[in-house]
């Protein structure tokens, strides 16, 4: 080689060393365990790139205690939160509307008026609040009967809601691809997308939160007609599992040794918790979010291009916490999301409203507050109107 | 085969790097000097300590012994003999044998009058093990970052590495490394296979001359890298190969946390179609 063949070819390797380097992320790194020494179950994050937890907001007030006059008492019409306090409800509905109430709502409908009629507060002529009482129940149910996932920091509608009306992540079921044309019809994968982590495995993981579609990769037999019976079905649990992953902002060995997926005994306890996880979800989606399909109004954003409702799935509470906010639990300033209310045991009643969002009219607040003793009543009474007026108006 | 009648005269004295003429001496066919000693010393040590380690361990199954590293919350200082110190001393047992196995190819290249080839093709083996147990470790901040020393353990060990990364075939240095692999192997099919056609012709011809090898390559693909060409074709597929495969590990983690397909959005992100 020629000293200027030379000089050129050093050139070009160190005009080639920044690019390289471009591609690479520098700055301090935080490394965990997770697994036995040695098995490299281990997760690295960039501390540049660690994800605020969020802080939740701060209750709208303490409650002292959970006696005193039952909700019931005052608004006869309660379906979910007539068990407990007058005081405990309209904490409640305070924090409810600080969780889900979107700051820029329309003037008319702020505050408890997102969900209410002012001059009606029992009506449900808003679709809002049949939604509402649907997912009060579902927030219920969760934290009774999912604590094999939830645990004892359970959920609240801020766990998803995040102040938006719609919580951010979702989903709906998409329009099936163009299948006329070889190349238009990409089989539903080879489409880097986040839900499958950039990747070209088949991306519509969200299809296992509703239904009971099989999660399997290993075949337990020795030939073909075994579970999963084919590649793809592989690959699908893969799609779903970069789903969970991305979610979670964690790698497989969170969960799993890769020695083997599939077994238990040398899985992490997390595998169990997601286990849950993804049956609490589906049973979320079929419960408590599909039914309300014929309650919300089309093009507002409710709807999914194929007219099901926007569902749930691991992100839309995780948002890439393995806890979601961190862990915190909200449950000890809303106990009442914590505990099955009324409709559990009386479970026929509020189904008509879900399922076909009827309307209904009831007696107003005056005339409820007429049926209990006034002078126990109005001081409570005087506080959650205290409490709503001040959500009327906008914040400061 | 025994020491060949011709090698005798190869036995020549000098070249040593270290200890002069104190270890320049053969014992039987091969050469001591002074990193053969070292040589012995490291690798009969660690070895000792495998299996001293094997029998406080559960299990004499070879496939399942394991020595482990260390868990990450020793970070680079010295951990307890039973919970990863005993890897630690297997490791520069390791590198020590490996390096100085290196420096004795070395004198025998000097001894021999040849370039450092060899010593250096294996060099950079040794730097892939040396990027694993120790460059990767200390860019993180732990020896746990290590592999084990177990058949089936260090198996494991790569199979959940990649999975921290969702997606290891997406690692683009990866990529480059299993490339060189599948290309060195071919290479050397095609090698291998025209050698020994050579050698062995039809009945009744005699072995074919380098000439008839170029021109096989030359009818089948227009051109023949020739006879000294393929080996430095060769060497650098070998050995490009090793070295991407240190380069894809030593980015996973250090110089990238998220999975690795995600590292393609610059692909999608670039703004000519995005």
């Amino acid at each position: 080689m020629t000293r200027e063949a030379r000089r050129r070819a050093a050139i070009a390797a160190s005009a080639t060393l920044p690019l390289l380097l471009a591609g690479c992320e520098l700055g301090p790194k935080e490394t965990t365990q997770y697994g036995p020494r040695g098995a490299a179950m281990e997760q690295v994050v960039n501390l540049n790139l660690k994800q605020d937890p969020g802080v939740p907001p701060p209750s709208a007030y303490q409650l002292d205690t959970r006696e005193g006059q039952r909700a019931r008492e005052i608004y006869p019409e309660l379906k979910v939160l007539g068990d407990i306090s007058v005081e405990e409800f309209g904490l409640l509905m305070a924090n409810i509307t600080a969780w889900v109430v979107p700051a820029d709502a329309a003037p008319s409908e702020q505050g408890c008026n997102y969900c209410h009629n002012p001059e009606n507060m029992a009506s449900y002529e808003k679709y809002t609040k049949t939604v509402a009482l649907s997912m009060l129940k579902m927030t219920q149910n969760i934290n009774v009967n999912w604590q094999q996932h939830v645990k004892q920091t359970g959920v609240t509608c801020y766990t998803c809601h995040r102040g938006n009306a719609v919580p951010q992540y979702n989903w709906s079921f998409k329009p099936d691809e163009d299948q006329t044309t070889i190349l238009g019809n990409k089989q539903g994968q080879n489409t880097p997308v986040q839900a499958v982590g950039w990747s070209s495995l088949p991306n519509d993981p969200n299809s296992y939160f509703l239904g009971d579609r099989e999660i399997k990769v290993v075949g337990r037999a020795l030939h073909p007609g075994s579970t999963p019976n084919d590649l793809k079905g592989a690959e699908h649990t893969y799609g779903l599992m970069m789903r969970i992953s991305g979610a979670l902002g964690v790698n497989c060995t969170f969960c799993h040794n890769a020695q083997s997926f599939q077994d238990w005994d040398i899985s992490r306890l997390q595998k169990q918790t997601a286990w849950h996880g993804i049956r609490m979800v589906r049973e979320a989606n079929a419960d408590y979010i599909q039914p309300l399909q014929t309650t919300f109004p089309a093009n507002m954003g409710r709807l999914g291009p194929m007219g099901d409702p926007l569902k749930v799935n691991c992100q839309t509470c995780h948002q890439a916490q393995s806890k979601p906010l961190g862990g915190i639990s909200m449950l000890a300033d809303n106990p009442a999301l914590a505990e099955l209310g009324a409709w559990h045991s009386a479970a026929s009643a509020p189904d008509a409203v879900i399922a076909g969002g009827i309307v209904r009219t009831a007696d107003g607040i005056a005339g409820a507050v007429a049926v209990v003793p006034a002078a126990t009543a109005s001081a409570v009474v005087e506080k959650v109107q205290a409490v709503r007026a001040s959500l009327a108006t906008p914040a400061g | 085969m025994a020491l060949l009648s011709f090698e005798r005269k190869y036995r020549v004295r000098g070249g040593t790097l270290v200890g002069g003429d104190l270890f320049d001496f053969w014992v039987g066919p091969f050469y001591v000097g002074f990193f053969g000693v070292t040589t012995i010393f490291f690798a009969a040590l660690g070895t000792a300590l495998i299996f001293w380690g094997a029998s406080q361990g559960p299990t004499w199954n070879p496939w399942l012994i394991s020595i482990a590293p260390p868990d990450l919350k020793y970070g680079l200082g010295l951990a307890p003999m039973m919970d990863g110190g005993l890897w630690q001393i297997i490791t520069i047992c390791a590198i020590g044998a490996f390096v100085s196995w290196m420096m004795r190819e070395v004198e025998i290249c000097r001894k021999l009058g040849m370039g450092y080839h060899v010593p250096f093709a294996f060099g950079v083996a040794i730097f892939a093990y040396v990027t694993l147990v120790v460059f990767r470790p200390l860019l993180l901040g732990a020896w746990g970052h290590g592999f084990p020393y177990g058949i089936f353990s260090h198996l494991d060990w790569v199979s959940n590495v990649g999975y921290q990364f969702l997606h290891f075939h997406y690692n683009p240095a990866h990529m480059i490394a299993v490339s060189f692999f599948f290309t060195t192997t071919f290479a050397l099919g095609l090698h291998g296979s025209l050698i020994l056609s050579s050698a062995n012709p039809q009945k009744g011809n005699d072995v074919r001359s380098p000439e008839y090898e170029d021109a096989f390559f030359r009818d089948v693909l227009g051109y023949s890298v020739g006879e000294l060409g393929i080996h430095r074709l060769g060497l650098f597929l070998a050995l490009s190969a090793g070295f991407w495969s240190a380069v894809c590990i030593i980015i996973s983690g250090p110089f990238w946390t998220r999975g690795w397909p995600e590292w393609w959005t610059w692909w999608l992100n670039l703004p000519i179609w995005s």
